[in-house]
């Protein structure tokens, strides 16, 4: 069992801050009483890195906008953020706008220096643009990832050209899915969708973002497609989310992420600190999951997290 | 210290969770250093039957650690003889306060019935917490979608009635424009921080409202109960900050003893 003073003192230096001590000290008494004894809240024991988020924070700039992120990231035990997407958002966007838009996170990750790893934000009804942006981005550029949000379904033929690109570059895919008992936005993925994409390229790494939102589903329509990863952001942190998946998937196949900055980073996090799992998988869905996803693209890029 | 003000008793209907057991659910609270818990009950959410549904609530705090779990039952202005259910909130359970949830219950805040029962809480000295939302509309069971609550009414009734103490549990993803502001001027009113989102939520939060009128909830044991706690960690709060929602508002709140005018045996519990 760690001590509460030895967790505030460890987030104390972690935050550089007495407010934030403070505040912490609320959090170290919380201990799972289920699965085994271990501090709660943003835990420096564990290696963190938050694989889905966005610029959507206050600042004038990319890079105010990421130093601000950064803050809450140093509060929260966060190493590396991944970041997709700049400001504002398109369902639709044309190849200019995505270029924009990717400038604008290219921007940041300059600025957080190796703090944050970008993925590139790619609308694939515009194959030839998306597949010169990748170029751009990816082969040519620091990013690691491609992002795909809901411009089309990701079942659809129009991704294979892209997703092909992708494994060449050893970019894994992370594709927004949801299942709305409200509906779905037109070109909004679901998870069977992303299964069905999936299937059809097994040799690239998909992240299914979100896990559908309504994740008991979600992760039902991925358990049999093995290269394609959980990921827990963007919902309510409802209790039992991450022991399923678990359960069903296996650690493995399970990544944190929080869809920062609309989705604060506690609630998610939460969702694995409180989760009834051991500590290794923690250990694997908090970063070592990620790590290994993109171990071959740093690799090849000589970069060295 | 922490004083909880959004916990629930009894079985999620449509899976089970992690702590949804009594035993494991007040442990899990003692761990996370929470040591009062207002606890409302899923079968005061989904049973007819509300009479036995508060009576276990009552039996279920007294039996769990003491002076862990406060009960606060509930009461359905939609059903008949609902004010004998009040009553016996108050008068036979000794419960500091009710929990509303009108969608679930079938009802709007427009409903007479929904007025005379905040009058008839006021008149006892009771709390009135009224769950604004408890589940996403998106994930919802398909057969059984329940839409948020429109709070439109609440700023009349609230100014009709200025000892009312009304606390709104999952409001604060739908309150919308300047809803909070028309609420705070209306009444006494509080917020809990359950499904507030955002990165720096609290502190975002508190550029609108008040700090005393801000209370730590957590929505366990249907949400993970450290999403709260880390809510607090996440925000750069002063400590006078943390103390005042996380506990100092809550006893501050469950002590006020409004002047009561309608010969009631007690008011508190």
């Amino acid at each position: 069992m760690q001590s509460a003073n030895h967790a505030l003192t460890r987030r104390a230096m972690l935050t550089g801050g007495a407010k934030a001590a403070v505040a912490a000290s609320l959090v170290p008494r919380c201990r799972p009483a289920i699965a085994e004894e271990e501090p709660a809240s943003g835990n420096p024991d564990y290696v963190i890195w938050d694989v889905h988020g966005h610029l959507s924070s206050p600042g004038d700039t990319p890079g105010q906008r990421i130093a601000n992120l950064l803050r809450y990231a140093d509060r929260m035990g966060i190493e590396r953020l991944i970041v997709f997407m700049g400001y504002p958002w398109a369902y639709d966007p044309s190849p200019e706008e995505v270029r924009r838009q990717n400038d604008q996170v290219l921007e940041a990750v300059e600025h957080a220096r190796g703090r944050a790893f970008g993925f590139v934000y790619l609308n694939p009804k515009h194959t030839e643009a998306s597949l010169a942006e990748l170029d751009r981005c990816v082969r040519d550029g620091p990013m690691v990832g491609v992002k795909l949000w809901v411009a089309a379904r990701c079942h659809e033929e129009c991704l294979d050209p892209i997703v092909r690109r992708a494994t060449e570059l050893k970019a894994p895919v992370l594709q927004h899915t949801w299942h709305k008992i409200t509906g779905n936005l037109p070109g909004e993925s679901t998870a069977a969708d992303l299964a069905i994409l999936a299937a059809r390229h097994p040799a690239a790494s998909f992240i299914a973002a979100h896990t559908a939102g309504d994740w008991q589903r979600g992760i039902r329509a991925i358990r049999a497609t093995t290269n394609v990863t959980a990921e827990i952001c963007g919902s309510d942190p409802a209790a039992g989310m991450v022991e399923m998946a678990v359960r069903e998937l296996g650690a493995e196949r399970v990544m944190y992420g929080s869809d920062y900055a609309g989705r604060s980073f506690a609630s998610q996090l939460a969702k694995v600190h409180g989760a009834d799992v051991s500590k290794d998988a923690k250990r694997l869905i908090f970063a070592g999951n990620i790590q290994r996803m993109l171990a071959p693209i740093f690799a090849a890029k000589g970069i060295r997290p | 210290m922490i004083v909880d003000v959004n916990v629930h008793l009894s079985r999620w209907p449509f899976r089970r969770l992690p702590c949804d057991e009594l035993s494991r659910l007040a442990e899990k609270l003692h761990v996370c250093g929470v040591t009062e818990a207002w606890a409302g009950s899923f079968d005061g959410v989904f049973h007819k039957d509300l009479g036995g549904a508060n009576a276990r609530l009552a039996d279920d705090c007294r039996r769990c650690r003491p002076g862990l779990l406060r009960p606060f039952g509930s009461v359905n202005p939609a059903f008949p003889d609902w004010r004998e259910d009040l009553r016996r909130c108050h008068e036979d359970h000794r419960m500091p306060g009710i929990r509303l949830c009108p969608a679930y219950h079938g009802y709007r805040l427009d409903n007479p019935a929904f007025a005379e029962l905040l009058t008839l809480a006021e008149r006892r000295g009771l709390i009135v917490q009224l769950a604004a939302r408890l589940e996403d509309p998106r994930v919802q069971h398909p057969l059984m979608r329940v839409p948020d609550v429109d709070v439109g009414p609440l700023p009349e009734l609230l100014v009709a009635r200025p000892r009312l103490r009304l606390v709104l549990l999952g409001a604060l993803p739908i309150l919308r424009g300047d809803a909070i502001t028309r609420l705070l001027r209306a009444g006494e009113v509080y917020f809990e921080i359950s499904m507030l989102e955002g990165v720096g939520g609290v502190a975002n939060l508190l550029a609108r409202v008040p700090v005393d009128r801000l209370l730590f909830g957590s929505h366990f044991p249907l949400f993970v109960l450290e999403s709260a706690l880390l809510k607090l960690q996440e925000s750069e709060l002063p400590p006078a900050q943390v103390r005042a929602i996380t506990r100092e508002n809550a006893r501050r709140l469950r002590r006020a003893r409004p002047a009561a005018d309608s010969g009631i045996r007690h008011a508190e519990a």
